[in-house]
């Protein structure tokens, strides 16, 4: 073995450091994207726009920083989008049944509805062992069949909700709006949390290696317990917000967007078989997929594109993150070799 | 008597869920015939049984796909896919029997696709076939788009809601007969089928024993392909429609169905008897949910139910099991110690 592969390392370390952070490939694209978006129809950059951008991105962004937590534990939650719809569908009913209600008080029942129904998932995946698939499709189904039945084609309007809570998602501070605030402080959170606590490291732990995990004493089931418990929360939020975004909210509040979360987890560089990537790399992943579609909407695309360009970056992300894993591995035989 | 008590507990545990199964399936019809007098007409059982003929068909590759301890999410997407094709190229004036060859081929090449990438790339196929669902789902949108085509040749339209004669067996079902049979022989009889037990029950092993682990995987999924797209065929037919959101959601019914049919999320176990007689559970449940008008949401909360339930009820069993074997451990070792 006359392979020298420090040389080659050597040669190409700030250029991989580079790559091998997802981030900075992803802000890399991002920037492209934008680049040629622009170059082709200039109005993409227009402040309307940007607000668009914004505003499109963050209940996304919000719901990725619950399904990070869950993938980085190889767990998955798909029953994110039903949750939504309920808590959207309640915090309207909140509205018109007790007129004057405060939006901190509508906002604090709609995250805890989540915090309940991610707690019957939580139950049923952390001491009833079913796999996280199988319990979050069936509460998808189950959860949305629920709301039907209970909205029972009503439709909650703009006008039935008050300006001051509708501002949050059309009013902005410093140019950013309040919706998109609001995510930026819980990616903040969660950033810091994941990365400093305790506890956001035994998430990491438990997706690189659940036997590991148990043998370092991590109370496995609880923590993945709590992990649905904050995804369901998380969603909660997203639902009240997803009434001030939209205003109109009916049965079908949010169908499939548990698709989008997760492809824009994943593509975000949260390896879908667990234990690696951050919250701020899905984000940026749900950015990249809400310029993305923005372009395919400037260069006229028809819609009905989409969700197969969506499919396919997901199956591109993972084929990545696989073939980045192998890489690695190969790596690391060849440095093991030369100890 | 403790020999009385621990045949009644041999008796307990070696309790096939398959009779599990059965019971239930007796108890569903006697109620069923009790609770309405339209249950056991030959005209509801034409219905009863054509409701489910799809979700049946694609239940049986999918559950040979589990006992390997995989998963096909997507198979719902390639029903859709299917049914698009169907529509779009006949209303270019292809000649029917080429157009069904193509959704055919075009379903394969679907199954082919996950597959290849499950084997080839050692991806996960859960993931895998979140992904493909929303990419098989958007190419059958960026055939079709929103529109409907409903224009048919009365002779397939006829296929598809026809009965065989002088029975109340709806003549779509019989390819699901036929099918059930070859599994049931394919997974029973053959070494195919060992072979399929093996992989789900140890991949280690069975790779070491010589068998091609992904050989066998990719012509299961080019299976699940091909006859998700008879089954979009089937429904095209069955109600005249071809339209890209055709079958939305059926992976779930097909799931749990698999499930509640025994075969073990571990992989390894379940038989297509089971398959069977609980596609026909499901089948006679929604029935008779219909029969009482109960709304289609409801539906969906029973089956989101029957799904977490069928794999919830074999882990309590399981877990019930295994305490009572610690407890009758426990006892003789405290009897052990008496005597001594």
């Amino acid at each position: 073995m006359t392979k020298q592969p420090e040389n080659t390392a050597e040669g190409q370390g700030w250029l991989n450091a580079l790559f091998r952070s997802r981030e900075t490939s992803l802000v890399l694209l991002i920037a492209v994207l934008t680049a040629v978006t622009t170059t082709l129809n200039p109005r993409f950059l227009s402040p309307q726009s940007l607000k668009d951008l914004m505003l499109n991105v963050s209940i996304i962004a919000l719901l990725v920083l619950g399904q990070t937590v869950i993938i980085l534990m190889r767990q998955i939650d798909l029953s994110i989008s039903s949750i939504v719809g309920i808590t959207a569908f309640l915090s309207g009913t909140l509205f018109i049944n007790h007129p004057g209600i405060s939006g901190y008080v509508v906002i604090a029942i709609a995250v805890l509805t989540g915090l309940l129904l991610g707690a019957v998932n939580a139950a049923l995946i952390a001491w009833g062992k079913i796999p996280a698939l199988i319990t979050t499709l069936g509460t998808l189904y189950i959860f949305r069949g629920a709301n039907y039945a209970w909205v029972h084609g009503r439709q909650v309007n703009a006008v039935n909700v008050p300006g001051s809570f509708l501002a949050i998602g059309t009013s902005t501070v410093a140019g950013v709006p309040i919706l998109t605030w609001i995510v930026l402080i819980l990616l903040i959170l969660f950033s810091i949390g994941l990365r400093q606590y305790r506890a956001g490291r035994e998430y990491y732990a438990i997706g690189s290696n659940p036997n590991a995990a148990v043998l370092a004493g991590i109370n496995v089931s609880r923590r993945i317990a709590i992990g649905f418990i904050i995804s369901g929360a998380i969603a909660g939020l997203a639902g009240a917000l997803w009434l001030a975004r939209f205003g109109t909210v009916d049965a079908t509040a949010a169908e499939g967007i548990e698709l989008t979360v997760i492809t824009s987890t994943v593509v975000g560089g949260v390896a879908i078989t667990g234990g690696v990537g951050t919250v701020v790399g899905a984000v940026l992943g749900a950015l990249l997929l809400s310029v993305f579609s923005s372009t395919l909407v400037f260069l006229r695309v028809p819609s009905f594109w989409q969700q197969a360009f969506q499919g396919a970056m997901l199956l591109v992300a993972i084929a990545a993150d696989a073939y980045l894993a192998y890489r690695h591995a190969l790596r690391s035989r060849v440095k093991w070799s030369h100890v | 008597m403790s020999e009385g008590q621990s045949s009644t507990r041999r008796l307990v545990r070696r309790v096939s869920w398959e009779t599990i199964l059965a019971l239930l399936l007796v108890l569903a019809l006697v109620g069923g015939a009790v609770l309405n007098k339209d249950f056991l007409t030959a005209e509801n059982w034409a219905n009863l049984l054509a409701n489910f003929t799809e979700i049946a068909l694609m239940a049986l590759p999918l559950s040979l796909i589990v006992i390997t301890n995989e998963i096909d999410l997507s198979v719902a997407s390639i029903l859709g896919l299917s049914s698009s094709l169907l529509g779009a190229l006949w209303q270019y004036k292809l000649a029917m029997p080429l157009v069904l060859v193509t959704c055919l081929v075009a379903g394969a090449l679907c199954g082919w696709l996950n597959g290849f990438l499950i084997v080839r790339f050692r991806l996960p196929s859960l993931a895998v076939t979140i992904g493909t669902l929303a990419l098989f789902r958007g190419f059958a949108y960026i055939i079709l788009g929103d529109k409907a085509i409903a224009d048919f040749p009365s002779e397939y339209a006829e296929f598809g809601i026809g009965v065989v004669p002088n029975t109340f067996i709806p003549t779509p079902f019989v390819l699901f007969i036929v099918l059930a049979l070859i599994f049931w022989i394919l997974l029973h009889h053959t070494t195919i089928g060992r072979r399929i037990y093996a992989i789900g029950g140890n991949p280690t092993a069975a790779r070491f024993s010589g068998i091609n682990l992904n050989r066998l995987k990719l012509l299961l999924y080019v299976a699940s392909g091909l006859i998700s797209a008879l089954a979009g065929i089937v429904y095209t037919f069955r109600f005249s429609s071809s339209r890209a959101d055709n079958g939305t959601g059926f992976e779930l019914s097909a799931i749990a169905a698999v499930f509640l049919g025994g075969v073990t999320v571990q992989g390894g176990k379940g038989t297509v008897t089971g398959v069977v007689l609980s596609l026909l559970l499901i089948g006679i449940i929604n029935n008779m949910l219909t029969l009482a008008d109960v709304a289609s949401e409801i539906l969906r909360i029973v089956t989101g139910s029957l799904l977490i339930v069928s794999v919830l009820l074999p882990n309590l069993i399981a877990k019930t099991r295994e305490s009572w074997r610690l407890m009758r451990r426990q006892r003789e070792i405290a009897r052990l110690g008496s005597a001594s």
